[in-house]
């Protein structure tokens, strides 16, 4: 197979799905309406609120939504072969995360753009909301802890990006204080910090830094994964505008510039993918592709982290309702592409199945250093950028990603537990509040293997959370089409199978830790276990009572039985 | 449209993608940042000594518009100054 008819027959799929699926639903399950007034205009407030042009707001949602996550699970998923990633990810992006994103969005915006969590509240009851805090946290928790562990793996197994790496937060700074400080023009801004970039990668990869075993009197894994705590926590605290804000910015330039160095490449180089469509001889170890490919695979295909952007900031600024389908559909699309891109590079980078075997050695083996590695050799055919600064390039657009993923989780976590100080009546203050944050994802972190021998076995929980999440989502939605009573199967069917995945692949996960002796893994999947059946109870009932209840076309409230068919004996 | 215009337009678009992400959590701050400078102005009508407030009671006119705002997000019903009442 070759990865030029792989890449595409898979764009063909997904465009399929935008130009055909989003129309059908738009048309006919959402019913978006253009002459709806969106809550950007009926409530602007120049904050918040403001409407905003759609190709402008698609590159925002895009660019929040894409990180290193789409990069990391088909670049660990592809061990089984590249038809079931391809698959998944196609077809996901097609019939479920472009549902699920443009129906996230949909929903909020009937509701005056509020977020996810309100609509919980309001939807499936006020064991809902308490529900979406508790996998919210989870979520944010994983998901630093995994990104840690990669961005230490990159680090090491690709010692030229460190410079360029560390350089980036002083890039970003100097960014912040270019356009607050100096008012320089955002364009000329956003040349010479792409440049600065850039010249900082081939000097890193011209002077590439190996640490010394013991550094500090820790192991080089040891001593990353510590000094990228200490940053996030540093990065957290400070005000926004100092590093978070250009910091995202020029990660959103770098994520274009990225995916079209992928796609030229491929297009030019147009390897044969070397990998297996299914691999028939997993090495040992590697649990079974079902249930595990759907969770391993979450953003890409599916991921419940969308719907939190669409809703919380997205549904604020659409200018027009029916700009929803380009905003969350293709927002859905463009992440479909860079887990394609993944898939390509870690099966197709290749020179023979033996060596692709190497790496993919074991179950979490491989992963974001063979999208790297792989990425590499095909950028080195296509574009003729030397195999060693094309893998600097890519290493270091993966750490970028997953690094600005991790301090603005550490950030978003601080007020999750300010929040949960209040509720209990204690003030935590905010440098305590990340000191704890803190403790707890570094333990998390350590405990999941991460000195480098246990890998990233915490990735395919944090995909089995996504998931959780994004079933909460659909739920919502379901709930909403269900009062509006209009035919909710086209969020149902994935909906159903989305959680039963998530829930076989719990079990499957529990007998692993038991067996491998994690026992703090194992009540992590103790307590998302229990949250996943709590999502399906809590969201079968509100469907029921949807389903059967009488409601306002305009508000979604119950109307007062008066009517025929509104009281129910058995209900 | 002219090469000029089309720059403009990105430049822009890309502000927009800049500014748009933040704009809730720089308001706030900034709020922030006025509500303590609303105290330190009001300090002497509330009863506390404020040392400044020679220079400060020339600031009195600029931040009266706001108090009403203030107070009610400080969680006060009425406004808590004498002389100055706006509900």
């Amino acid at each position: 197979m070759n990865s030029l008819v792989l890449m595409l027959v898979g764009l063909a799929m997904m465009l399929a799905g935008y130009f055909l699926y989003s129309k059908y639903l738009g048309r006919r399950v959402y019913r978006l309406a253009a002459g709806f007034r969106t809550p950007a205009h009926e409530l602007s407030d120049g904050v918040d609120y403001v409407p905003t042009n759609k190709f402008v707001l698609w590159g925002h949602h895009f660019t929040s939504v894409a990180g290193a996550a789409p990069i990391v699970g088909p670049a660990v998923a592809v061990i089984w072969g590249w038809l079931p990633a391809f698959l998944w990810v196609t077809l996901g992006t097609v019939f479920f995360a472009g549902m699920h994103d443009m129906g996230a969005l949909w929903a909020s915006v009937r509701n005056r753009g509020q977020s996810m969590g309100m609509l919980s509240g309001r939807y499936i009851g006020a064991r809902g909301r308490n529900l979406f805090l508790v996998v919210i946290f989870l979520l944010l928790l994983m998901v630093v802890a995994a990104f840690a562990t990669v961005i230490k793996n990159l680090l090491i197994s690709t010692p030229s990006s460190v410079i360029p790496v560390w350089g980036a937060i002083v890039v970003a700074a100097v960014i912040g204080q270019m356009i607050y400080r100096w008012k320089i023009n955002l364009l000329v801004t956003t040349v010479i910090g792409v440049v600065a970039l850039y010249t900082l990668i081939v000097v890193g990869d011209r002077f590439p830094v190996v640490l010394p075993d013991p550094v500090l009197g820790m192991s080089p894994a040891t001593f990353w994964i510590v000094a990228l705590f200490v940053y996030a926590g540093i990065a957290s605290l400070l005000p926004v505008w100092v590093l978070l804000q250009p910091r995202d910015y020029i990660n959103g330039v770098q994520l274009f510039i990225g995916l079209g160095i992928l796609y030229l490449s491929v297009l030019f180089a147009s390897p044969a993918v070397v990998a297996p469509a299914i691999n028939q001889d997993v090495p040992e170890g590697t649990p079974s592709l079902v249930p595990l490919l759907f969770v391993t695979i979450a953003c890409g295909a599916i991921s419940g982290f969308h719907g939190m952007v669409a809703s919380g900031t997205s549904a604020k600024q659409l200018d027009s309702e029916t700009d929803g389908r380009f905003v969350g559909y293709f927002g859905a699309v463009g992440e479909g592409m860079l887990a394609l891109g993944a898939i390509i590079a870690a099966t197709a980078g290749y020179r023979t199945l033996a060596d692709w075997e190497a790496v993919y050695s074991a179950f979490n083996e491989g992963g974001v250093s063979a999208f790297v590695s792989g990425g590499a050799s095909i950028v080195n055919a296509g574009l003729g950028i030397p195999a060693s600064l094309s893998a600097t390039i890519l290493a270091t657009m993966a750490v970028l990603f997953a690094a600005t993923t991790m301090d603005t989780g550490v950030r978003l976590q601080r007020f999750v537990v300010q929040e949960a100080g209040e509720v209990l009546g204690v003030r935590v203050p905010k440098g305590w509040a990340t000191v704890i944050v803190l403790v707890v994802a570094v333990g998390l972190t350590f405990s999941a293997g991460g000195d480098g021998s246990g890998g990233l076995l915490i990735w395919p929980l944090f995909g089995t959370t996504n998931q959780l999440l994004a079933s909460l989502t659909l739920a919502i939605v379901a709930v909403v089409l269900l009062r509006k009573k209009r035919n909710p199967l086209p969020v149902l069917v994935p909906l159903v199978f989305v959680l039963v995945m998530s829930i076989y692949a719990l079990v499957v996960q529990l007998g692993t830790f038991w067996a491998d002796r994690s026992w703090l893994l194992l009540g992590l999947d103790v307590v998302i276990l229990v949250a996943s059946l709590w999502v399906a109870l809590e969201s079968a009932i509100a469907m029921r009572a949807a389903r059967r209840g009488d409601f306002d076309p305009e508000t979604d409230e119950p109307v007062l039985a008066s009517s025929a068919g509104g009281g129910d004996e058995r209900a | 449209m002219t090469v000029r215009d089309r720059l403009r337009g990105v430049s822009a678009g890309l502000r927009e993608l800049y500014e748009a992400p933040y704009r809730r959590t720089l308001s706030g701050a900034r709020r922030d940042e006025d509500d303590l400078f609303t105290v330190v102005v009001l300090a002497e009508a509330l009863g506390v000594p404020n040392p400044a407030s020679y220079y400060t009671v020339e600031l009195l006119p600029l931040v009266a518009e706001r108090v009403h705002e203030w107070h009610t997000r400080m969680g006060m019903d009425r406004s808590p100054l004498e002389h100055v009442s706006c509900c």
